[in-house]
């Protein structure tokens, strides 16, 4: 098993990533295998933890790490750092699978929903134990508790705002809100820019 | 929805919370309001650190499994709508290159010999050699330097290549049309030949059978390039027989 990428005072401009992708835009594979070693970890953090399964979130990461060789040509560095581009890409995905399979069983939908939404606390838990960086979970703290309810679910679950609305018995207006409110916090305890 | 109900939806929409439908009407919201496009992406960045929260170590087969599988995978073209990037060749050198290139082909197609250019060909090998110089002007630089020699010649396969070297410059190109593609797993790698002594000089694009490279390194006293298959990812030395080795010319 490869290290975990250490992830320094501001990861979302690890040195180089951003050098590393123009060049594997000119199709160099040598770069490519240097961006691979920088974001596979976690490209398949971010997909296990909406997937859960192991197998079918190495399929998933795959995918997207592919999709990062095939679409690099196209990645702007004026709409963020490449990390940010490629993680985004990685929660994007992971959450189209989750929702094809609900599309797949729309019928069985509201009851898959409702069992498997509730333990939030549980998600929350093992999330917050594989945080490596004590920063994000110190700022997640800061969070009102419906806040980080709301965040968790539709980021580590990939939950919609109206199932996240479902599965804290909600108004959806208010979902909204935290969700915004709750990620603006978030984004000043961290000193997030973009 | 509202506009003010639109804007309330920047979270959700950073979070990935929204359905397919709402994505779309509040990605053409975002088009004609700056102010949300930019709290969108700040949210989207945040998000993105509640991913790298969650790294994990991934398997080496998966390691394994990219790197093959990009060996196959043709990338997409730039879409021409990007900003300027630093190091652009501006309109002028681009110009005087595309010249340049122009004559190194009709050079080569003289020199070459058994070397037939058809002019459909020419023009792929332009545009693929356009496509990169936007992006690399060292390339252009040395198509388009005074001192530009080149030397062409014909693998016997059909394919055809040229080298293009600036001593000035200190960096040599090299341009091939009709290459056949490496076999799945496995890539072309090119090497400056240092009496003998292989220094790799980069991969060539396995996706592509006509294409223009700069060679990676300084020239620094080889006396030519050489070609080799590699398992995707290059190797560190050769590990099989030249294809081709094409001295540079004096």
């Amino acid at each position: 098993m490869k290290e975990a990428v250490h992830i320094g005072a501001n990861p979302s401009s690890t040195p180089g990533l951003q050098e590393l992708v123009g060049r594997v835009a000119l199709g160099d594979e040598e770069a490519f295998a240097a961006v691979y070693d920088a974001v596979a970890g976690p490209v398949l953090g971010v997909v296990r933890a909406v997937l859960r399964d192991q197998a079918q979130s190495e399929e998933v990461a795959q995918e997207v790490l592919v999709e990062v060789w095939r679409t690099a040509p196209r990645y702007r560095p004026d709409r963020g750092t490449a990390m940010n581009w490629i993680l985004t890409l990685s929660h994007r995905r992971a959450i189209d699978r989750v929702r094809s399979v609900e599309a797949a069983a729309a019928r069985e939908h509201k009851a898959a929903l409702l069992d498997r939404t509730p333990e939030y606390d549980e998600v929350t838990e093992q999330v917050e134990a594989r945080l490596e960086r004590e920063q994000v979970r110190r700022c997640l703290r800061t969070l009102t508790e419906l806040q980080r309810q709301a965040v968790t679910l539709a980021y580590y679950r990939g939950l919609t705002y109206r199932q996240v609305a479902e599965a804290l018995s909600l108004p959806l207006g208010t979902v909204k809100t935290r969700l915004r409110d709750g990620l603006i916090r978030l984004r000043d305890c961290l000193g997030v820019t973009a | 929805m509202t506009t003010t109900d639109l804007h309330r939806l920047t979270g959700a929409y950073a979070l990935h919370a929204l359905s397919a439908k709402e994505t779309a009407a509040f990605e053409r919201h975002l088009a004609g309001c700056e102010a949300c496009a930019q709290e969108a992406a700040e949210l989207s960045a945040t998000a993105a650190r509640l991913g790298l929260a969650v790294t994990v170590s991934p398997p080496d087969a998966l390691r394994e499994q990219v790197l093959r599988r990009i060996g196959s995978v043709r990338q997409q073209p730039p879409d021409g709508a990007g900003p300027a990037r630093p190091g652009r060749v501006p309109l002028r050198g681009r110009l005087l290159s595309r010249w340049a290139l122009a004559a190194c082909l009709a050079a080569a197609a003289a020199f070459g010999g058994t070397a037939v250019w058809q002019h459909q060909r020419a023009e792929d090998a332009a545009r693929e050699a356009r496509r990169a110089e936007q992006a690399t002007d060292e390339l252009a630089a040395v198509l388009a330097a005074p001192d530009a020699r080149t030397r062409a010649a014909s693998f016997g396969d059909g394919s055809t290549g040229t080298v293009v070297v600036s001593r000035s410059r200190d960096k040599a190109v090299f341009v091939v049309a009709g290459m056949p593609h490496p076999a799945h797993g496995k890539v072309y790698q090119l090497w400056f030949d240092d009496d003998g002594a292989m220094r790799s000089a980069g991969l060539m694009d396995p996706g592509r059978t006509d294409q223009a490279v700069l060679l990676r390194g300084g020239i620094d006293g080889a006396s030519g390039v050489g070609v080799t298959v590699e398992p995707a990812g290059g190797s560190e030395q050769p590990t099989s027989a030249p294809l081709a080795l094409l001295p540079f010319p004096a």
